[in-house]
């Protein structure tokens, strides 16, 4: 049984108890666990239950590699899936429960998959749930919906805060490990300003566990000095519990700090998310450890031999009272002699070496210990638990020789470098045959904009052997601050002084050449339940792509994204494909590196700040009359200002019917408004509108259309001439950033010698449209300025006062009514619009939303842009070639307008629409065509763009485009609606009320 | 700490600088910032905002005559002198952590950033203009429609 030692854990803190509770058993640690060193304190082998086949699964490793080891961690409001235990500090107070397992992880339900496993090959979902096809979505997925899935998702609201935060420096170190360290202290050195990243709560890395010395001291003495060396440099940064998890472009790297998670409830941010920008990156991630594909190698307490040293020398952990350690290299050796030294047994030591040399394995024989070469292990006994294990020849099929009683085994199959950083902005690998692995191709790696390279890789992460690592990291190091502008400072290098001279087997399958029965049992991908026969299986089925098989197999695609898994498939694939490992290549290695909390991405964005809203200056008072708001852009612009007991359509009503009989106002401060100034400002919107503007006289106002260059409508509005070298644009409220982007680009990039500026006055003005047969006594009663009918025409503008406000009042109308748009200084905006309801009080008036403006416009037969514009709409299919220059030899939209499909006389083209029954017709509702389309649908000759209760009226009325639709006025048009029936239209002028425009020009 | 100011005066200008900086120089006797950077004589500040144009900003009592005495000088110049005073919202973000919390906000490299440096960046997820308008202090400027956002996660930042 696994067990805590009574001496010995240089992280743990003895003196403290620290209770936990596992599936609800409460549980005691010490400060310095891991949640997986304290389960393994207290005998909890078995933690969870595998993805495909729920079969029993114990910790494999001792970091973010952990494929099994997943839990539910916290309750409520601070739960969290999918935490691996092995990276989790152990606090006071810490809930965790296994995943993946119903009723219990004991007795687990979804075993029986583990039962039937022959029968569920790789490729097995496709290949079997493919027919019939409405099978899947209505009976097949709901069932594998249900038993599928790790951990489970929180359904409250996350209880803590994250931050992000930006940071700057010429050197960020990925790895506070003695490489990291060793290349930071380097770069510092220059001057360079450093960041050092450590994903653990201590540094060192696992130096101190392999017993290295540098310098001649032991490691861990080292790290100390380091740290101090380094915190007292100017421009240092060291940042404990933080993954660098992703490298991007030009330098810019994500790192994701643990800042609260072992202090849950302590006030502080629970992530913090580093955004970093680099001048060069240093990689120093270290190296992890791979399994071995031995038969029932996925059994409880069979662990990375890296593990089980970790986890007896930081926390006095045994897996077992007599572990065996099964390896094809030397570095295993080093648990063996870890293990003996601190009291326990182990039986054997299993190399598949036949003839393993070196310091270790002397000093492992001089221990006494049994060492059996040429040896592999053919099986696991035990289900939950580690019972024994039986051996073979490493070179036959797995007939058994012997048989050896233990709790645990450590397993070695080699140490692959952590690539990921370099390869994540397209750093290239090589295959090294010395180490069994691939490793950075410094002569290829990610460049920045320099050309130079971007990321170095450092250590063992660079696939240097220990002798090495330093001078390798402070090579790095010193070569990355030099390439951000520092000069390099002659500083000794340290070197580790008893280094392994690692010399390691082949990979591959053990025994070698194990029966398909046993390729069945011997795992590659623990947490996806990926075998070394699904592999093959692949292989045969020609999958010959390493992404094929990858996909077809799920192998390395599960949370752990195969950082144990993918170099052991990967000598699988090559030996099916009877290719080297080399051409069968890689996966692409995407970040993240790690998973990455939800919470950490979106940083301070939730609540109120989830998004900025664009506020108007009246705003405020809006909200304090209870109206009702619906999103236009960013803006919250009010749809209505529900009365009493009114709902929405109430409101609606009454706030047009008092528009047409008395005078209602409008926030319009949300509208786009553009100065366009210079000597060149009329040359240049004729050339962006479709009319004619330079020719507008100062005082007047024009309606003008604007295309995009394919010969759309994009936007609509209306142009007052300011004066003779100035214009006011105003835009949709949605097209103000992105039509002053426009002219921006067509003035920088195109006529950059045309002499205009245009500065976006949108917020700097309130913009209050009073509307309705009374709008003019309303002005007349806040006094100060002339708006009669003589002195202010329709479309024309005037300064002057109102109410003592100074006013700029445009005579333009988008309802129909008699109208004035008023602009006062955004800061007067709330104040001269309650002005104007006190003057108006008498006159009752009322404000309205942007419901009621749909409904008066849409009566009048103004189009809108987004209703009846969708991005494939021109000018001339809403009738609106009054509104186009035929004189100007161009504008933007011109060119594309005159292409054959845009002139085409058969184009919807816009059409009133009258239901017969005088009801609504429904919106989007297409008009239906004699016959069908080949896919066997009805075919359609028009749509409805806009449709309204019609209060003014009494009936609905619509808009919509119609083909051939002015030439056809009196036809009826038959409409189909949603879930049967149908609605017949008279197609009608688009202007519904006062066509003859009385009532706006009074 | 985090307050807004103002009422300020803020005044937009496009055009060369050949023509802005004098007519600057006389309304206010400031002289034109380099590039990405601003001028201040304490009450007064002009700022770099792009390679044609600066943003000038006052006490706002002085923003009628200042603004008739540059579209004086200005007359007959291709020159754009607007008022913006009513678009912009702008914080003072005062205090010993003032740069951290805005390093949670805007990717602007705060130790290296200038005394009289000024950034047009981020704050967030809206646009912002910034510079230290006195040691420790920094002077935020954002649009006034999303002012109540930019305090709160200003705010926030701060906590």
């Amino acid at each position: 049984m696994s067990t805590r030692l009574a001496s010995g854990g240089r992280l743990i803190d003895r003196s403290v108890l620290v209770e936990f509770t596992f599936n609800g058993r409460r549980l005691t640690g010490h400060p310095g666990d891991t949640l997986a060193s304290a389960l393994l304190a207290n005998d909890q082998m078995l933690v969870g239950r595998s993805f495909k086949y729920h079969r029993p699964r114990g910790i494999v490793a001792s970091g973010p590699e952990e494929p099994n080891a997943l839990v539910n961690l916290g309750t409520g409001a601070r739960l969290e899936p999918n935490q691996r235990a092995t990276t989790t500090e152990l606090f006071d107070g810490l809930t965790a429960t296994s995943q993946n397992h119903w009723p219990s992880l004991e007795y687990d339900i979804g075993a029986l998959n583990n039962v039937v496993a022959r029968f569920l090959p790789a490729g097995f979902y496709y290949k079997t749930f493919i027919h019939p096809r409405p099978f899947w979505k209505h009976v097949f997925e709901p069932v594998i919906r249900q038993s599928a899935g790790l951990g489970r998702a929180p359904k409250d609201r996350d209880a803590d805060r994250y931050e992000q935060t930006y940071a700057f420096c010429d050197v960020l170190v990925i790895g506070g490990g003695i490489a990291g360290l060793e290349a930071a202290h380097a770069a510092a050195r220059t001057g360079a300003r450093v960041i050092v990243l450590e994903q653990q709560p201590h540094w060192g890395g696992r130096a101190p566990v392999d017993g290295l010395e540098v310098g001649g001291q032991p490691a861990a003495a080292w790290v100390e000095a380091r740290l101090t060396a380094l915190a007292a440099m100017d421009g240092v940064t060291l940042i404990p519990r933080c993954t660098g998890f992703g490298v991007y472009d030009h330098g810019y790297v994500l790192a994701d700090e643990r800042v609260a998670d072992h202090t849950p409830g302590d006030g502080r941010v629970k992530h913090r998310l580093w955004r970093i920008r680099a001048a060069r990156i240093v990689t120093a991630t270290g190296a992890i450890e791979r399994p071995l594909s031995f038969p029932f190698n996925d059994v409880p307490g069979v662990m990375l031999a890296s593990a089980v040293r970790d986890h007896l020398v930081n926390q006095a952990v045994s897996p077992g009272d007599r572990t065996v350690v099964v390896t094809n290299n030397d570095d295993a050796y080093r648990t063996a002699i870890a293990l003996v030294e601190a009291g326990l047994s182990v039986p054997a030591i299993v190399d598949a070496r036949t003839a393993p040399t070196g310091a270790l394995i002397d000093r492992a024989r001089a221990l006494g210990l049994r060492i059996e070469v040429g040896r592999a292990i053919a099986k696991v006994a035990g289900s939950k638990r580690v019972m024994g294990v039986a051996l073979c020849h490493q070179a036959g099929e797995g007939s058994v020789i012997d048989e050896i009683d233990c709790d645990a085994v450590a397993m070695s199959g080699g140490w692959s470098p952590v690539v990921h950083l370099w390869s994540h902005c397209g750093g290239k690998l090589l295959w090294d045959d010395a180490l069994a692995a691939f490793r950075p191709d410094a002569a290829r790696p990610p460049v920045t904009h320099d050309g130079g390279p971007m990321v170095i890789a450092a250590g063992a992460a660079n696939g240097a052997g220990e002798a090495d690592l330093l001078s390798d990291a402070h090579a790095a190091g010193r070569s990355a601050a030099e390439a951000a502008g520092h000069k390099a400072r002659k500083s000794a290098v340290s070197a580790v002084s008893n280094p392994l001279d690692a010399g390691i087997g082949a990979i591959g399958v053990m025994p070698q050449g194990a029966a398909p029965k046993l390729r069945a049992k011997m795992w590659l991908d623990y947490q996806n339940d990926v075998k070394v026969s699904d592999v093959q299986l692949a292989a045969r089925e020609g999958y010959e792509s390493v992404e094929h098989t990858k996909r077809y197999t799920t192998l390395g695609m599960a949370t752990d994204q195969g950082k144990l898994s993918n170099i052991n498939g990967l000598g699988v694939l090559s030996q099916a494909l009877a290719e080297p490992v080399p051409q069968v290549g890689t996966t692409t290695f995407r970040p993240p590196y790690t998973p990455v909390t939800l919470g950490a991405l979106a940083g301070e964005a939730r609540d109120a700040i989830f998004q900025p809203l664009r506020r108007t200056p009246i705003h405020g008072w809006h909200e304090a009359q209870g109206a009702y708001f619906e999103p236009v852009g960013a803006w919250r612009r009010p749809y209505c200002f529900p009365r009493g007991g009114e709902n929405h359509d109430e409101a609606v009503h009454r706030e047009i019917l008092n528009v047409r009989r008395n005078v209602g106002l409008l926030d319009a401060s949300t509208l786009g408004k553009i100065l366009v100034q210079g000597p060149d400002a009329g040359r240049f919107l004729d050339m962006l509108y479709t009319g004619v503007m330079s020719t507008l006289p100062v005082g007047k106002c024009r309606y003008g259309l604007m295309c995009n260059e394919a010969g759309f409508l994009m936007d609509d509005g209306v142009v007052a001439r300011i004066d003779e070298q100035t214009f006011l644009c105003h835009t949709t409220t949605g097209g103000a950033d992105r039509i002053h982007a426009w002219m921006e680009d067509w003035l920088q990039c195109e006529w950059w010698d045309w002499k205009v500026y245009t500065a976006n006055l949108t917020e700097q003005f309130a913009q209050i449209a009073v509307v309705g047969p009374r709008a003019r006594m309303l002005l007349e009663a806040l006094g100060g300025m002339d708006v009669s009918r003589e002195a202010l025409p329709f479309m024309h503008w005037a300064d002057g006062t109102l109410g003592g406000f100074g006013v700029r009042v445009y005579r333009i109308s988008f309802s129909g009514e008699l109208s004035y748009e008023i602009a006062v200084p955004a800061g007067q905006g709330l104040a001269f619009w309650t002005a104007c309801l006190e003057a108006g009080q008498a006159l009752g008036v009322m404000p309205y939303g942007t419901e009621a403006l749909h409904v008066l416009r849409a009566e009048k037969g103004f189009i809108m842009i987004g209703d009846e514009t969708d991005g494939t709409v021109i000018p001339q299919d809403l009738g609106l070639g009054w509104a186009i220059s035929k004189k100007k030899p161009d504008y933007l939209g011109k060119r594309g307008q005159e292409r054959s499909f845009l002139a085409a006389p058969d184009r919807w083209r816009l059409v009133g629409l009258e239901a017969l029954d005088g009801s609504v017709i429904p919106d989007g509702a297409y008009a239906v065509a004699e016959g069908t389309n080949p896919n066997g649908q009805r075919n359609v000759q028009g749509r409805v763009t806009s449709t309204y209760f019609s209060p003014t009226l009494g009936r609905g009325v619509a808009m919509g485009l119609v083909r051939h639709g002015p030439e056809r006025l009196g036809e009826v048009l038959e409409f189909p609606k949603v879930g049967g029936g149908s609605v017949m239209a008279r197609i009608v002028d688009p202007v519904a009320y006062d066509k003859d425009g009385v009532q706006q020009d009074v | 700490m985090i307050a807004e100011v103002g009422p300020l005066g803020m005044v937009t200008l496009r055009g060369e600088a050949g023509a802005v900086g004098p007519a600057v120089q006389s309304a206010t006797g400031l002289v034109m910032p380099e590039v990405r950077r601003i001028v201040a004589d304490g009450a007064r500040t002009l700022a770099w905002m792009a390679p044609d144009e600066w943003l000038l900003v006052l006490p706002r009592a002085e923003l009628p005559a200042t603004l008739a005495g540059l579209r004086v000088s200005l007359a007959g110049q291709h020159a754009l002198v607007v008022d913006v005073s009513d678009a912009r919202a702008v914080f003072e973000v005062h205090g010993d952590g003032a740069a951290t919390v805005l390093s949670r906000l805007c990717p602007v490299d705060f130790p290296r950033l200038a005394p009289d440096e000024i950034r047009r960046t981020r704050l967030a997820q809206v646009a912002c203009a910034l510079w230290r308008s006195a040691p420790g202090t920094f002077t935020v400027v954002a649009f006034r429609s999303v002012a109540r956002y930019a305090f709160d996660v200003l705010a926030n930042a701060a906590r």
